[in-house]
């Protein structure tokens, strides 16, 4: 496939480069905001939405901003959108607003934003750009919503909301499932992350044992794998 | 006199920064492997963590809430938070060099630790006053520097231990500040 076209963009954010589970960027709102997963979605289209806007705005000033001050002209570009973001979600999503809280403005230091700005946005045309926001935005929301969903059917026995996992009623000697209430409380975000890493580690220990490079991004090494192999089939077809 | 006591116990141990609010986990995990680069990078986060949170409660005051901007806090927060961290880097340098020989190296990575904002942003949050806010910076940052030396002390610990092969490095550290949030969930009765 050829490079800087708007559907390869979109692959590299969602697969090849996911900005969460192969450049491990962004572990604050990762571990924060996943205690389920309508948090995930919910705080991974926010991010979408600054990335996007941000990536076009700085690819579209990329000639007209001076190399000392581009730090701190992305940084007034990104707090622009993430102030504007804010506004509309307390207008029109009271509900998340209160429970993203804190994380919404903090997305501005949110290094995968700035790291794009840098890497991306400020040396490409606004198109490629944009999606290349996009994608990285959607790798990111669908990394942060598997890790919600794996921390909620663990923590509380449900799934986007809808109890799956029926509970345990002991003065109603019914049998069900104990929910392993640590998973959604803060220690359970550093295992969850902990075994999706380890979970990276080894695919990329048995890839170098059979003598592949582990960092050929084709062979899907890495945690994409346990959360379903849908993202790895796509993935194969480039 | 009591009201600040219980800021500084809840922001320091109860909610504390890095493990239960998961603020500036990356120089957490980034800069925890030896103690006395942890006392460093602590040593930093202290002095700008609680000089940002008293000048940015200053412009909230007196700017922002008479200028009826109060919307425009994220912007003017990490615009001032960037400059005072270029600001304190260049006095430092002139005025005490042997202080900035110690910090120096930490400096430029705080910018980027969303603990700095965090604070700036919990401050305007539950409505601190200035002195609240100093107060709740400087326990805040108090907390971080506690949990990443006590990390590095673990971390130096785990080097000479059998891990499995796939939870060498990140994941074990990981787990370790798993099990260090537990810990501090014990905390949790003392306010």
């Amino acid at each position: 496939m050829k490079a800087n076209t708007p559907s390869e963009r979109l692959l590299n954010g969602i697969i090849k480069e996911n900005p969460t589970f192969v450049l491990m960027l962004g572990m604050c709102p990762t571990l924060a905001v996943t205690t389920s997963a309508v948090n995930g979605i919910g705080m991974g289209l926010t991010t979408t939405a600054v990335l996007a806007a941000s990536n076009l705005l700085i690819s579209l000033l990329r000639k007209f901003i001076p190399d000392g001050v581009r730090m701190p002209a992305f940084i007034v570009v990104v707090a622009s959108f993430v102030t504007i973001v804010q506004m509309l979600l307390e207008g029109f999503l009271p509900a998340l607003y209160a429970s993203l809280g804190l994380y919404i403005p903090l997305i501005v230091v949110n290094c995968i934003i700035l790291g794009r700005a840098e890497a991306y946005a400020s040396k490409n045309p606004p198109l490629p750009s944009l999606f290349d926001g996009i994608g990285m935005g959607l790798g990111f929301t669908l990394s942060i919503t598997c890790i919600g969903a794996v921390r909620e059917l663990i923590g509380a026995g449900q799934l986007f909301g809808h109890q799956i996992l029926p509970l345990a009623d002991a003065a109603a000697g019914k049998m069900g499932y104990e929910p392993i209430t640590i998973f959604i409380l803060a220690p359970g975000a550093f295992f969850v992350l902990a075994l999706l890493a380890a979970i990276q580690n080894k695919f990329k220990l048995g890839a170098a044992k059979r003598g592949i490079d582990p960092s050929n991004p084709d062979k899907c090494g890495g945690a994409c794998a346990s959360c379903g192999n849908s993202m790895c089939k796509g993935g194969k077809h480039q | 006199m009591k009201e600040l006591m219980l800021i500084i116990v809840g922001s320091a141990l109860v909610n504390n920064v890095v493990l239960s609010q998961f603020l500036g986990l990356c120089p957490f995990l980034g800069v925890s492997k030896k103690t006395e680069t942890a006392a460093g990078m602590g040593g930093a986060v202290i002095f700008v963590i609680t000089l940002s949170s008293f000048v940015t409660g200053v412009i909230y005051q007196f700017i922002l809430i008479p200028a009826h901007m109060e919307y425009l806090q994220t912007i003017v927060f990490i615009l001032v938070i960037a400059a005072l961290v270029q600001f304190v880097e260049m006095f430092l340098k002139k005025a005490m060099p042997s202080l900035y020989q110690a910090l120096g190296v930490y400096l430029p990575l705080i910018t980027t630790n969303c603990a700095v904002l965090g604070v700036a942003l919990i401050n305007v949050q539950k409505e601190y006053n200035i002195l609240q806010g100093t107060v709740n910076g400087f326990a805040t940052a108090v907390g971080f520097t506690l949990s990443i030396i006590v990390m590095a002390g673990i971390r130096e610990k785990i080097e000479y231990n059998d891990i499995p092969e796939a939870f060498r490095g990140f994941p074990i550290v990981l787990i370790t500040a798993g099990l260090m949030a537990i810990a501090f969930f014990g905390f949790s009765g003392l306010i």
